[in-house]
């Protein structure tokens, strides 16, 4: 649905000096269609300019944008302004803000309006749409009402309804939720989900909270210094051995327990978790194993995530075990107690 | 003088005034409105983006904003008599009003159209809205409150300004006190304009404060103006020394 191929975007910083910041260095990205796709990374990692660069409110010094088979870089024209054709692909792109960017001079009904305005919708088209919206975002009775007059979760739900007015089939989130408490973070993120599963929307959306990329995402990609660092889906990146996005996404811990006991990461991506792997192992071994730390979630209907268990024994005598697991299509790692980083074994 | 003496004088000055200044007003609203919008929109950064335009429009706006009124009022006359026929008299005045006030009132504009946020800009462009759209839907609504004020202050300033336009016969307020009060000692008279400028001032400043406020209070963004903001700080300070006591 979007996809963007070796996109480059250079800012030079001072015109005479010649000083040059490189904010995205050959981004290659790929959101399927209908998919929640996050990119996370650290401010100035560069996410906010991949962003602005699909719908082209960033130029791209080099590289292309395509959104739903349209080439985007090739609608640009010349010059700072945004010709017929990149403005009517835009309208087609729905965008919501951190800071919500809603016009405090019109009531929440007309902010909504606002994209059907700039399409020439007539009057009753778009007081119909907008109710259908704000409707759709709870927020129906406060269609009267003035931004300053709602809270910062509302502010977003009206961004979002205005978002999706033009009917896009994309769904553009800068930090949508970065300006918000906790619990309204989880009811924004909750709409998001809904809109996507409900209407078919593929979004797009940049965080810098691994809670977001957790909570919502069916793909997500790491940024750093303008480039993708990793990607893939949640279960892809689980089953990437050493993905920093896996571990923070499925973070575990605990100690062992003693020193002859053999800590193991297990990863569980998808395909096996449906069979009780570690009462099996238990059963079969007549081994005792205590759970150290999980982080196990059910995507699709398959279970993912990490689990950190602990055999009695050192690992010389665990090796049949560890093999019994690896059977079952499981990734193992052992834990080194002298190093806390993770050992790896050559479990793919 | 006596009052029935002196109630017509003022009556033909007021008239004469209220033309000038709104008239000059008017002028000065149509002409300096898209003349600041420009000069934020040609600025770098800026949408329409063009060094040249920017500087040259500039450049006008400032030898404008730099000289003196009476001045400029002088250095004008073959252009007033070019379009009224004359030099003398408040349609006169209009034209060396007007001229000083678009150059004044594109600055105060420039600087409410800037405070906008860019946000809500990228917004409207990230719908698909053209550079008129952003100028029409989102710099002037939102700047709005803020052109009040500077409407305001730009009337004031043309009240000032038509004091002079009195001096070389424009007529006006201004004028009858200089002719009356200092040619002619009549102190009466001139203390009774100095209170009229000094009420109208206070009005015109009053109406537009409560216009630029409702206006606020409505969108909030920004919250009431610095001296509204003032006067509410210190109601709760109020309250609190009451609990004490």
């Amino acid at each position: 649905m979007i996809t963007t191929t070796g996109l480059t975007k250079v800012y030079r910083t001072h015109r005479s000096r010649g000083g040059e910041v490189t904010a995205l260095d050959g981004v290659d990205l790929h959101v399927r269609e209908g998919e929640v796709y996050g990119v996370i990374g650290q401010s100035g990692a560069g996410k906010s300019s991949l962003i602005r660069c699909v719908n082209l409110l960033e130029r791209p010094t080099s590289g292309t944008v395509t959104v739903d088979g349209r080439d985007l870089t090739a609608l640009a024209g010349r010059g700072p302004r945004a010709g017929r054709e990149l403005r009517q692909a835009r309208s087609r792109i729905g965008m919501v803000f951190q800071h919500f960017n809603l016009l405090s001079s019109r009531t929440v009904q007309d902010n909504v309006e606002l994209p059907l305005e700039i399409l020439g919708k007539s009057g009753k088209e778009r007081s119909r749409k907008a109710l259908e919206l704000l409707d759709l975002v709870g927020l129906a009775d406060k269609a009267k009402a003035y931004p300053a007059q709602l809270s910062g979760g509302q502010k977003q739900r009206v961004g979002i309804a205005r978002a999706l007015t033009g009917d896009p089939k994309v769904l553009l989130s800068d930090e949508a939720t970065s300006a918000l408490d906790p619990e309204t973070t989880r009811s924004i993120l909750h709409l998001l989900r809904d809109l996507n599963r409900r209407l078919g929307l593929t979004v797009l959306l940049i965080t810098h909270e691994m809670d977001v990329v957790k909570s919502i995402c069916d793909s997500a990609a790491l940024m750093e210094n303008g480039r993708i660092v990793e990607s893939g889906t949640v279960t892809e990146l689980l089953a990437t051995p050493g993905s920093e996005l896996a571990s923070a996404l499925f973070p575990v811990g605990g100690e062992a327990s003693g020193d002859d006991r053999t800590v193991l990461d297990v990863t569980f991506h998808g395909d096996s978790a449906t069979q009780p792997v570690i009462s099996q192992l238990s059963r079969t071994y007549n081994i005792d194993i205590s759970i150290l730390g999980a982080a196990i979630d059910t995507v699709g209907g398959l279970q993912v995530g990490r689990m950190r268990i602990e055999l009695p024994g050192r690992y010389e005598d665990n090796v049949v075990p560890v093999g019994f697991l690896r059977e079952q299509g499981l990734q193992i790692d052992v834990v080194d107690r002298e190093q806390p980083a993770l050992v790896k074994e050559g479990a793919k | 003088m006596t009052w029935s003496e002196m109630q017509p004088l003022l009556e033909q000055a007021c008239t004469e005034t209220l033309i000038m200044v709104g008239w000059s007003t008017l002028i000065a609203v149509v002409g300096g409105l898209p003349l600041g919008i420009l000069l934020v929109l040609t600025d770098r950064g800026g949408l329409l983006r063009n060094t040249l335009v920017n500087k040259v429009i500039g450049q006008i706006v400032n030898i404008g904003r730099s000289l003196p009124f009476i001045i400029l009022m002088v250095a004008l006359m073959d252009f007033t008599r070019w379009i009224t026929g004359t030099t003398i008299g408040s349609e006169a005045a209009i034209v060396p009003l007007a001229i000083g006030g678009i150059p004044f009132f594109a600055r105060l504009v420039e600087t409410a159209v800037r405070e906008v946020d860019h946000g809500l800009v990228e917004a409207v462009q990230a719908m698909g809205g053209n550079t008129w759209t952003i100028v029409r839907k989102v710099l002037v609504p939102e700047a709005l409150p803020s052109l009040i004020a500077s409407t305001t202050t730009t009337v004031i300033a043309l009240i000032g300004y038509s004091a002079m336009a009195g001096t070389v016969g424009g007529g006006g307020l201004g004028d009858l006190a200089v002719r009356y009060g200092y040619q002619r000692f009549e102190t009466g008279l001139m203390w009774i304009t100095v209170a009229i400028l000094a009420v109208a001032i206070s009005l015109i400043q009053f109406a537009g404060d409560y216009a630029a406020r409702a206006l606020h209070s409505r969108g909030g963004r920004s919250g009431p103006s610095p001296r509204l903001r003032f006067l509410k700080a210190e109601e709760p300070a109020a309250a609190d020394i009451s609990k004490v006591a």
